[in-house]
């Protein structure tokens, strides 16, 4: 390490009109280090990151010293920064969908940015572009450069997004929370990517996430940031190991899920006659004809899948993005009808049933989703969004047991009865998920389908929610069907697993039996990357 | 900067749409003369204490008539606007809730009447009924419908997608009661905008109508009679032409600052 750090930050502190996101932050990036900063989301990582590139909203004002090389950035002129970033500093962004133009091609976009930088010719920008390309790992041939951001994949876009951030060699990588929008398996050979480009060229990266398994498999030294301090920081190795402050140890246990211990109850109650049992289903649809004479061919995207759930138990399901999984999960609630196969609740038929006997079957089953934003319609107040499945009683309550059944399925997930005059853009996400659970316990169903239902909350959160689903389980004796890309996740709560892969379950068992001897070689794969980073 | 002038733009249009609707109200118990009262003794006369916007070739008083005519325009439009959403946005909402085939039917039944000119169906239609008021209103109003249907069908698409039309529908709720209690609402918005628009059209087509005979019937004032009346009468009387002519484009130019306006707070 050399003297002189590649950037420095000495008290740094950004005020935002009456918010100061950032208060007395002072940080040293030092050449060929990767430096993680981790924090929970809403502790200024991301402002951070934008206060470095100078690319803070014009109301916020921000006083201390920036320093790039000994030299100050905070009084240069808007031409001098413009030049600064791209060149000197690049920056990778954590949703790779909207950091692509749509309308151009991936070789124009790495291209424009040589362009603006250097005064490199168009074939000279366009050549730099196509090996910027091969760098990332996106094959030398010349058709990449004439793709469209819609043709690539999430990891595949996210790779074009780091083509262009390191195309004029910058000494440093800015990544913010790079890998959180993908795949476990795409995430980690993203971050191996970064890894090898970093250590390759020389550069430095500074690696924004929340993620402590990342931070762990990437960084040398890892800081801490809690509401715009930084709380902690040193060797990644010795924060991971014995954080000092009360916050780093927080978010540590919280990142560290317990595997959970197989549970001898569950055992018991899949002696009885399961609660949801799914036999051989099959959803098919069909792709765009290839021209108006063609036949459309069918697509079987939820190809014979069986699976059960009893009592009391929570089962995870494991499997990428596009596997068929929210398909799967629509079959099941009866949202689609499928094509052939059955699901069954308690014994009854519920996938072909019809009329009284459908409401009186989904009085026993009921869904959360991902997304703690899109789950409500933004005009209904909380009360009104959690009496809605109430709807499937056979007598319509009173406005006064309306209301006292809104205020228990509220008490149960630890939120107050006041909450229900109130509207759900008023909560934080962490909320929205207890929200969520509110609507989906009111009409006492016996099964909650859970479709990502932490997926986009925070660690902190995370555990919370995950705490709250189990302490349901043992007080209600609901069932769940914990539907997950996040194998931690899923090894932290459920019982059994189901894995699936293309349209199939291609395997089930035990969760602690799955994870010490995965028989399907996506699942061991899935493991890896997951558990081995 | 930019958003201050959009927001002067959108009270100006709030303003004038206001106003208009105001006068037209008012035309139906009060007007400063019997806008049918003839005189031929005071015609063409320049505006002055007596007549403020002075008189026509008949000796009416052109404020009067003016007046009148509002009630007409406004009238008009606004029960073409009202068949137009009567029919289009239960069509868009059945369109986006339905299978496939009932979707393929109602937008292919738009599209059929998108195919016509409106203003030659609407002479059609004129020369079937015989030329009138209400035959205007449901010309006009028959050709709001593909609009606001396929307007309500795309934003209502894109309601259904969202997670708690699933969850309304795990609660057992039919389309049609999803439909009303969460697409509706939400895309209310975006109609009101399309509404706006409609109806600045509605004015500008009962005006075309009617100053080719086809719309509301003399005696009773409209503006599209004034534009026609004058025209014989430019060389003596610009004014008779000028005032009816930039009262239709001041009142379509306020509905339209105020649609947009609806627009640009929505995006805001």
């Amino acid at each position: 390490m050399s003297a002189e750090p590649l950037l420095r930050l000495d008290e740094i502190r950004v005020v935002l009109a009456t918010k100061i996101p950032l208060d007395g932050v002072s940080l040293e990036v030092h050449a060929g280090e990767i430096l993680g900063l981790v924090g929970a989301s809403g502790s200024g990582k991301s402002l951070m990151a934008l206060a470095i590139l100078g690319l803070l909203p014009r109301a916020a004002t921000v006083t201390g010293g920036l320093y790039w090389r000994g030299r100050s950035l905070l009084d240069q002129s808007p031409a001098v920064l413009r030049g600064f970033r791209g060149r000197e500093v690049g920056m990778v962004f954590q949703e790779p969908m909207t950091a692509l133009n749509p309308l151009l091609t991936i070789g124009a976009q790495i291209a424009e940015t040589v362009r603006l930088h250097t005064a490199a010719t168009r074939a000279e920008a366009t050549r730099s572009a196509a090996n910027a390309l091969v760098r990332v790992g996106l094959g030398s041939d010349a058709s990449w450069l004439a793709r469209y951001p819609h043709e690539l994949s999430g990891g595949q876009r996210q790779r074009v997004a780091i083509a262009m951030a390191i195309v004029l060699s910058p000494a440093l990588l800015i990544a913010d929370e790079p890998t959180t929008a993908l795949d476990a398996t795409t995430q980690a050979q993203v971050l191996g990517l970064l890894k090898e480009i970093v250590r390759d060229s020389g550069m430095s990266l500074l690696l924004v996430s929340h993620d402590m398994a990342v931070m762990a498999a990437m960084t040398t030294r890892l800081a801490v940031l809690e509401r715009g301090r930084i709380v902690e920081q040193g060797p990644t190795t010795a924060v991971l190991e014995g954080p000092q402050s009360a916050y780093g140890r927080r978010l540590l246990d919280a990142a560290r899920l317990e595997p959970r211990v197989a549970r001898v109850e569950a055992a018991v109650a899949r002696a009885e006659a399961p609660l949801l049992e799914v036999s051989n289903i099959v959803r098919e649809i069909s792709l765009p004809r290839r021209s108006p004479w063609s036949r459309p061919l069918p697509r079987r995207i939820v190809d014979a899948v069986s699976l059960t759930v009893s009592r009391g138990e929570i089962v995870g399901l494991i499997g990428e993005s596009g596997s068929g999984k929210t398909s799967l999960l629509r079959l099941i609630l009866a949202l689609d009808r499928p094509q052939s196969g059955s699901v069954r609740l308690s014994g009854e038929i519920f996938s072909s049933a019809r009329g009284a006997d459908l409401r009186r079957l989904r009085r026993q089953i009921q869904i959360v989703f991902q997304d703690p934003y899109g789950s409500f319609d933004p005009e209904w107040s909380v009360e009104r969004v959690v009496a809605e499945p109430l709807n499937l009683l056979e007598v319509q309550p009173t406005q006064a047991e309306r209301r006292s059944r809104v205020a228990a399925a509220l008490l149960a997930v630890g939120l107050s009865p006041e909450d229900a005059r109130r509207y759900p853009h008023e909560f934080s996400g962490g909320q929205r998920q207890r929200i969520a659970l509110a609507r989906a316990l009111i009409s006492e169903p016996a099964l909650i389908v859970c479709d990502e239902a932490v997926s986009a909350l925070d660690i902190l959160v995370r555990a919370q929610v995950l705490a709250l689903l189990e302490e349901l389980r043992g007080r209600l004796g609901v069932s769940f069907l914990f539907v997950s890309h996040d194998l931690q996740v899923v090894r932290a709560i459920a019982d059994r697993i189901y894995v699936m892969f293309r349209g199939r379950i291609v395997e089930e068992g035990e969760t602690t039996a799955v994870f010490a001897a995965p028989r399907h070689a996506f699942t061991a794969e899935l493991i890896r990357s997951t558990l081995t980073r | 900067m930019k958003i201050a002038r959009r927001r002067i733009g959108f009270l100006a249009g709030v303003v004038i749409t206001t106003l208009f609707i105001a006068i037209a109200a008012l035309a139906i118990v009060w007007t400063p003369y019997d806008p049918a009262a003839i005189a031929i003794v005071h015609k063409l006369q320049p505006p002055s204490a007596l007549h403020w916007l002075g008189t026509d070739q008949l000796g009416r008083d052109e404020l009067s008539l003016l007046m009148a005519g509002a009630k007409a325009s406004v009238g008009v439009a606004f029960l073409a606007v009202l068949i137009g959403a009567g029919c289009g946005i239960p069509l868009g909402l059945l369109a986006a809730a339905r299978p496939r085939t009932i979707d393929e039917l109602v937008m292919r039944g738009n599209d059929l009447l998108f195919a016509f000119p409106s203003l030659l169906l609407a002479i059609l239609l004129t020369a079937v009924l015989g030329p009138g008021a209400w035959v205007a209103v449901v010309a006009i109003g028959v050709f709001n419908i593909p609009v606001l249907a396929r307007v309500t069908r795309a934003a209502a698409l894109r309601i259904w997608t969202l997670d708690y039309c699933l969850a309304a529908r795990a609660a057992g709720k039919g389309a049609a009661l999803i439909s009303w209690e969460h697409v509706l609402p939400n895309i209310l918005p975006i109609l009101a905008v399309q509404l706006t628009i409609q109806f600045s059209l509605g004015i500008v087509a009962e005006a075309g109508l009617s100053y080719l005979g086809l719309g509301v019937q003399p005696p009773a004032p409209s503006w599209g009679h004034m534009l026609g009346d004058a025209q014989t009468l430019t060389a003596i009387a610009p004014s008779l032409a000028v005032i009816p002519g930039a009262t239709i484009v001041c009142f379509v130019l306020g509905l339209n600052l105020l649609g947009g306006g609806l627009r640009a707070r929505r995006a805001a």
